[in-house]
């Protein structure tokens, strides 16, 4: 038990340690300011890393995320912009596609035994494909129904903005830990990332388990999609870049094993967190150069994973405990 | 036919064959010309040489890569490594242009600094998965976001170009009219499967992949291997670093090698060797490049518009990983062996 929370305790200890740094240099970050605008810049790859972390408790992983970020962004910008839908009638035609676009590398992956880290890099390559194919401009949104959106704000005393944005990523993370924690599914998610054999055996519906873990993965993406059209009032092929690779961190940062059948959906939002307080205080310093972040972010990443395997290990490192560490798997 | 997947025991060298065969004559159909080779100023011109040209670099990370994966093992941040490797080279020979004189600025010294260089970033990858018992994914992840700032980092943020020839040879040089990095990653190939065919080292790369406990308790020595796939898999980079800046006669730190390395992965696959680990082919994964490559050729041939060549590319990439899963064959074949 001990050494299962060991790895979430360790990140939300560095991430109060990185947020006291942070105040004791600018005293603004401890205005809900500052608070509001953490939850806000990091709500879409948050909403994306929560579906992210329910893939990897299930032993697969998903890198189609930044690339239907994009296509979700440039869908909705042209429907609305060019074609006169209505938001939310595009919204919910992108939520569908989204959404059997995850199902079909379900089905990929289970049915016909393709690796998740191959039938999802396909994803990838073809959600970026069709977002250039539908434009490879950024697309501008002017529609009343953003406007409305855009005043959907609570303002704090000190004039902090608690907007939509935060208060989505703030639902789909309390939905998140209810399905994994209270949910058959949830169960049925973890069984599959501990050991698929065993859970066949055990009754879990595998196929059915697979393909949901994706379906709701590319649900999420596709709804993080919406909340950044919402928040940027545009569609861009070339947005989100990469971005999966920044999700999978955050996930494995909170506490989630690579392995699959371990993990918490709070974990992924303590590790969201940090790395958006990381890149609000180099903002905010100002002397660093852009590759100095680079190389912050991924020293932080090391540091993270260096501690929590540290800590967390029952065998010390390098060899030195009773039982190797070079054949552990 | 039978008798060479029988021969084989496998039958994906047969697949991967048949799609590239496959590739090659839709290019051929798009473009009549395709198949032609030229000779133009001692150098030999066409779409073919092209594509091989294209391949080197590709191959050279595939073929590290190839092992890397055989140990059940991945690297992500054979991309960053060539960023980094090309900035160092070109950095080190923008001094011997500028006249200094020491050892280490002379162009065979810089090509020998750049692998080791690269050997080092693989170093670093492996003590990461092999003693701090990291998941490779995670830790190659570390070098593939720090790796771009750090080579960003030796330019100053700056793209620097170079006139030097030696260095520049290594990407654009012709050697008998045929494009020089044919001829590493030829080279490189062949040293690699006569290292690990010709010896036990194969053996011990697939034993660590599909179970490394096993193989540690069996006396190999796990960690060893590990460091030694992931240091072959940076001096790979290196050398297809160099590739791409000789090429251009630059080092580009903010594109260079961008996304080669899930390239590389791909081409891995589609050259069957598992990402789960164990038995592995090296030249099914070059050739796993060279399908990858003849596509995008055939692409560029074709009348269709560059902003579908993402699409086209994933369509293709699936539709060879679906010729090759065994259940999706059958699945196929079920409905007319039902009928017969």
């Amino acid at each position: 038990m001990r050494s299962r929370f060991l790895p979430l305790l360790m990140t939300f200890l560095v991430f109060a340690a990185l947020y006291l740094i942070a105040y004791s240099r600018f005293s603004s970050f401890g205005s809900m300011r500052v608070i509001g605008n953490l939850l806000r810049d990091n709500a879409y790859w948050g909403i994306a890393a929560v579906g992210m972390t329910f893939v990897i408790i299930s032993g697969g992983i998903d890198l189609s995320v930044g690339s239907l970020i994009a296509f979700t962004g440039v869908f909705c910008a042209l429907m609305i912009d060019r074609n006169g839908w209505h938001p939310l009638a595009a919204f919910a035609v992108m939520l569908l596609i989204g959404t059997s676009f995850g199902a079909i590398m379900g089905v990929f992956i289970h049915y016909f035994k393709i690796p998740a880290f191959i039938a999802t890099l396909s994803g990838l390559f073809l959600a970026r494909g069709m977002a250039y194919v539908l434009s490879t401009d950024s697309i501008r949104i002017d529609h009343p129904f953003y406007e409305q959106v855009s005043d959907l704000v609570y303002i704090f005393p000190d004039r902090g903005r608690f907007t939509f944005a935060a208060g989505a990523f703030l639902v789909v993370l309390v939905g998140g830990i209810l399905l994994a924690h209270f949910t058959r599914f949830g169960r049925n998610v973890y069984a599959l990332g501990g050991n698929p054999d065993a859970a066949h055996l055990l009754g879990v519906p595998v196929a059915r388990t697979t393909v949901g873990v994706y379906a709701l993965s590319s649900f999420l993406t596709t709804l993080a999609g919406i909340v950044l059209s919402l928040s940027k009032h545009s569609g861009d092929s070339t947005i989100a870049v990469g971005l999966e690779l920044d999700v999978i961190a955050a996930v494995v940062i909170g506490g989630t094993l690579l392995t699959g059948g371990v993990g918490y959906v709070i974990g992924t939002f303590i590790a969201v967190m940090p790395l958006g307080t990381i890149q609000t205080y180099l903002t905010l310093d100002g002397s660093l150069t852009p590759w100095w972040i680079k190389i912050v972010v991924g020293v932080l990443l090391f540091a993270f994973v260096g501690l929590q395997k540290l800590l967390s290990s029952r065998h010390a490192i390098f060899g030195l405990g009773r039982r190797s560490a070079a054949a552990s798997p | 036919m039978k008798k060479l997947v029988g021969l084989r025991g496998d039958s994906r060298l047969l697949w991967t064959a048949l799609a590239l065969f496959v590739i090659l004559f839709v290019d051929r159909l798009i473009s009549p010309t395709f198949f032609d080779i030229r000779m133009v100023n001692d150098r030999l011109v066409g779409s073919l040489i092209n594509i091989l040209d294209n391949s080197a670099p590709y191959a050279l990370l595939a073929i590290g890569m190839t092992l890397v994966i055989a140990t059940k093992g991945i690297d992500l941040s054979v991309g960053a490594v060539m960023a980094i490797c090309a900035a160092v080279a070109v950095v080190l020979i923008k001094n011997y242009e500028a006249g200094a004189t020491e050892i280490y600025y002379q162009p065979g010294v810089v090509i020998l600094i750049t692998i080791a260089i690269g050997a080092i970033c693989g170093l670093w990858n492996g003590i990461l998965i092999a003693f701090l018992d990291l998941q490779p994914i995670i830790a190659t992840l570390i070098l593939m976001v720090a790796g771009r700032g750090v080579a960003q980092m030796i330019t100053g943020g700056q793209s620097p170009t170079f006139t030097n020839e030696s260095l520049a040879f290594v990407g654009r040089g012709v050697v008998g009219g045929v494009p020089f990095p044919i001829f590493i990653a030829i080279g490189v190939l062949i040293i690699a499967i006569l290292v690990v065919r010709r010896t036990a080292l194969g053996l011990l790369i697939e034993s660590v992949g599909i179970n490394d406990r096993a193989s540690y308790y069996a006396g190999i020595q796990a960690r060893a291997i590990k460091l030694f796939v992931y240091m072959v898999s940076g001096m790979c980079a290196a050398v297809a670093g160099m590739i791409v800046a000789g090429e251009v006669k630059s080092a580009d730190p903010h594109t260079a090698g961008l996304f080669s390395g899930l390239d590389a992965i791909l081409a891995v696959v589609i050259g069957g060797t598992a990402l789960s680990g164990g038995r592995f082919n090296l030249v099914l994964s070059v050739m796993g490049v060279l399908i990858i490559q003849s596509l995008l050729a055939g692409l560029y041939v074709s009348t269709l518009h560059p902003t579908t060549n993402l699409v086209v590319k994933a369509v293709v990439v699936l539709a060879v990983l679906l010729l090759q899963s065994p259940e999706f064959r059958r699945f196929i074949t079920q409905p007319f062996r039902r009928a017969a």
